[in-house]
């Protein structure tokens, strides 16, 4: 009879243990489900209540590369506080992931213990719209950050980051106008020279660099790697935004582009890449038949310098002339002025760091000095008018390009972007339309079908836009 | 003594609500893991809800406009995309699975290292699909060794786009899901084939049978429960597929979505963060994947009854 109790006994325990245990997580589980914007408002006025005076040691910094991170480890790291550290959490970017990523923790802000809140973070242009119009972005005035400190900067680059009501709500250290960076050698074997001047007027607009191109086909040359490469120089062109209203508009700029790059890869004028793949990385160096790349400034410091070396940094290979292609390149305008990327900082509504953010946005984005040597030290243009005219007007070389200095190009062409037709979908559409047009490209589809995809992907990327 | 007092409780107490006591904690486990999700997710189905930005829209009950929707989308090409890739790779898995199964089974052949041989081919199966397939997508691209190989040896001239065209890329995945599942399959069957009695082989090759004819006539009409079971199941693996084509075609299901799978399909829904449309297409799922169950459950138990009568 005992024997019978205890079994009972444990038999129900078991059984309450097992409930109670999965009880609360379905619980738990609903609760995130459900998630609604009621909710979080109540939760942040709860969290608002218990923030004084609970500063987090930790500053939380969501980033979808390493390029800032290399910044902030060269430039203020040495000026963090003592006692504090900064966590870098990174997502890439591909396929709104980081987009994803970071609203998750923007939603989740306000139930996060202070060392995990979200401090600060970077956007694009591509996105930027979407966070600057948001609640979860600090007016910067709020942190001290003030118009004189950003008086130098670009225009363009506080026009964009500033919401509906006209707060600056993002603050970039960098200004992103797009040359075409091409190869001093093969300028010199197929045009006669490689003086960027001369090199200009090959290619001085779409007619001519078409002419250009069928020469570098004829000398076994590529004018560019791949599909996406010009892109940016016709996307960034356009006469209206991507998104009107709720309805996807197809601007004839990106007409063009779909048009010229079919005409390019049937004619043998590029080498079938897709952008950041190894072999359109591969074309950037030794062996490579690839003209050149239109890039903006980070792009060369950023991606080309590395790609170039023909022994990487890692076997012990250094970034000088004549290691790879480093230093055969050179710098023109190319047919179109344009901007690509940029990368904006912006503080996290809910910090618990908001000096430390402040400080480092100053450093950073506004403090001459530390930025007089970010261009020095990496080829980076920064967002500092009196910073780079100062320096396009210097004996600055940059080694990469062979002893070029092409700041003056680059300070020209950034005052030439217009960056007022951007749309908060844009890194979507732009990846959706030329993952689609590869299929069209490569002569899988035709391009009524390759349009169906790109609607089709859109529509599940954003359910709220429509087609046709 | 004691007996006696254990019959007398015998006939007072039963014994089938221990049973049924005994069968709490698998539903317990069972409705909170698996039946209230289900039914949460068709509840679900039912509404809009999706984020746009950081603003959350929904829910709103639209009934079953998501279904409209989904059905209206290119539902069945990615269903006719799924099963295309589960047969190139199910066709070569279960030939060949079906061979190394008769001879790692049969006890005339001695093979000898079955253990080891078994151990390898199951090898690729522990090999997460994910890596598998950045591997495949590294030896497979435009400047991969692949092409080197091929071009060093004189077979092609220019390398070989494999991950451009519809039938390299849907070929890849079927080759991936292959080497992953035959060892697998293999060991199913072996077993299947260990357990018919011997003498029935013995007896067959007596007669003058040759190993074709005890193969078709012996072994295939006894392992059938078990060949139906591998296949009915393969198919519901094959239903779910994901990661090597997730993994291959970097999310976009290329080229012009033929590689799509219902399961990438349903993760696009799901990154966006749109459940209504998430929900409808996993109900949708759900019910093929129960007639397939269905089907597999009947053919289990009928054979069972022959089994019985014989």
């Amino acid at each position: 009879m005992k024997k019978k109790v205890v079994s009972g006994l444990l038999c129900a325990v078991m059984v309450a243990s097992l409930t109670a245990g999965c009880g609360a997580k379905s619980t738990q589980t609903q609760e995130t489900t459900k998630g609604s914007t009621t909710e979080t408002t109540s939760k942040e006025a709860e969290a608002k209540k218990e923030e004084p005076g609970k500063e987090g040691k930790v500053i939380n910094i969501y980033v979808w590369n390493d390029e800032f991170k290399a910044r902030y480890e060269d430039y203020y790291a040495s000026k963090l506080p003592a006692g504090y550290t900064v966590n870098f959490v990174t997502t890439p970017s591909e396929n709104n992931a980081y987009q994803n990523a970071l609203d998750e923790a923007l939603l989740n802000q306000a139930d996060a213990k202070a060392d995990d809140k979200v401090d600060m973070f970077l956007v694009e242009a591509d996105y930027i719209l979407k966070y600057v119009n948001s609640d979860s972005t600090l007016d910067l005035k709020e942190i001290g950050i003030t118009d004189q400190d950003m008086s130098k900067q670009y225009d363009y680059t506080k026009v964009i980051a500033q919401d509906t009501k006209g707060a600056q709500k993002g603050i970039s250290w960098q200004g992103c106008p797009g040359l075409y960076i091409y190869r001093r050698s093969i300028a010199k074997d197929v045009l006669g020279t490689d003086d960027p001047a001369e090199v200009q007027k090959a290619i001085n607009d779409w007619d001519s660099f078409d002419k250009t191109a069928a020469k570098m086909k004829d000398k076994g040359y590529y004018m560019v790697s791949g599909f996406d490469d010009t892109y940016r120089t016709f996307s960034n062109n356009v006469s209206s935004p991507w998104v009107n209203g709720d309805k996807v508009v197809i601007d004839p700029k990106i007409e063009k582009w779909i048009e010229q790059t079919k005409n390019y890869t049937d004619k043998g004028y590029n080498q079938k890449t897709v952008l950041w793949a190894a072999e359109w990385a591969s074309g950037q160096g030794p062996d490579s038949k690839v003209f050149g790349y239109f890039m903006p400034a980070w792009g060369v410091d950023f991606v080309m310098a590395k790609n170039s070396l023909a022994k990487a940094e890692a076997d012990g290979g250094k970034q000088e002339a004549g290691n790879g292609t480093f230093g055969d390149w050179a710098a023109t305008i190319g047919p179109e002025s344009y901007n690509w990327g940029g990368t904006w900082l912006c503080a996290a509504a809910g910090t618990d760091n908001a000096d430390i953010v402040a400080d480092i946005m100053k450093t950073i984005c506004t403090d001459d000095a530390t930025m007089k040597k970010i261009v020095e030290e990496k080829n980076d243009f920064v967002n500092n008018k009196t910073v780079m005219e100062a320096l396009a007007k210097s004996d600055y070389k940059s080694e990469f390009l062979g002893g070029q200095n092409p700041l003056q190009m680059y300070c020209d062409a950034a005052e030439k972007i217009d960056m007022s037709k951007i749309s908060p979908y844009d890194q979507g559409l732009n990846e959706s339309i030329q993952t689609a047009m590869h299929d069209y490209f490569n002569g899988t589809v035709d391009k009524d079908t390759a349009m169906k995809n790109f609607y089709t992907s859109l529509k599940e990327k954003y359910p709220e836009l429509k087609t046709e | 003594m004691v007996k006696e007092k254990k019959a007398k409780t015998r006939k007072k107490v039963s014994y089938a609500k221990w049973g049924y006591i005994f069968l709490i904690p698998f539903f317990a486990t069972y409705s909170i893991f698996s039946l209230i999700p289900l039914i949460n997710t068709f509840y679900n189905s039912l509404f809009e809800n999706y984020r746009s930005g950081l603003t959350h829209i929904g829910p709103n009950f639209v009934g079953f406009q998501n279904y409209i929707s989904i059905f209206q989308s290119d539902l069945l090409k990615y269903f006719g995309n799924t099963m295309i890739l589960w047969v190139i790779g199910f066709v070569p898995q279960i030939i060949i699975s079906l061979i190394l199964a008769v001879w790692f089974a049969d006890f005339r052949m001695k093979l000898r290292g079955s253990a080891f041989f078994k151990t390898i081919i199951y090898l690729p199966n522990v090999i997460m699909a994910a890596s598998f397939a950045m591997l495949i997508f590294a030896l497979f691209s435009d400047n991969g060794p692949m092409n080197n190989l091929l071009m060093k040896a004189g077979m092609s001239d220019e390398p070989i786009r494999f991950l451009a065209t519809v039938w390299g890329t849907r070929g890849l995945i079927g080759l991936m899901n292959f080497m992953m599942w035959f060892g697998n399959t293999t060991i199913l069957l072996m077993a299947a084939i260990m357990g018919v009695d011997a003498s029935l082989f013995e007896a067959a090759s007596i007669d003058g049978a040759k190993s074709l004819q005890i193969f078709t006539k012996v072994t295939m009409p006894i392992i059938r429960p078990i060949f139906v079971y591998v296949l009915i199941t393969s198919m519901i693996g094959g239903l779910q597929m994901f990661d090597v084509p997730q993994v291959l075609t970097n999310a976009q299901g290329t080229p012009d979505r033929t590689s799509m799978t219902l399961i990438m399909f349903l993760n696009n829904h799901l990154y966006s963060k749109n459940y209504g449309m998430a929900g409808a297409l996993s109900v949708i799922l759900f019910i093929i994947t129960a007639v397939l169950s269905l089907f597999v459950f009947f053919i289990l138990t009928n054979s069972g009854d022959k089994k019985g009568g014989r």
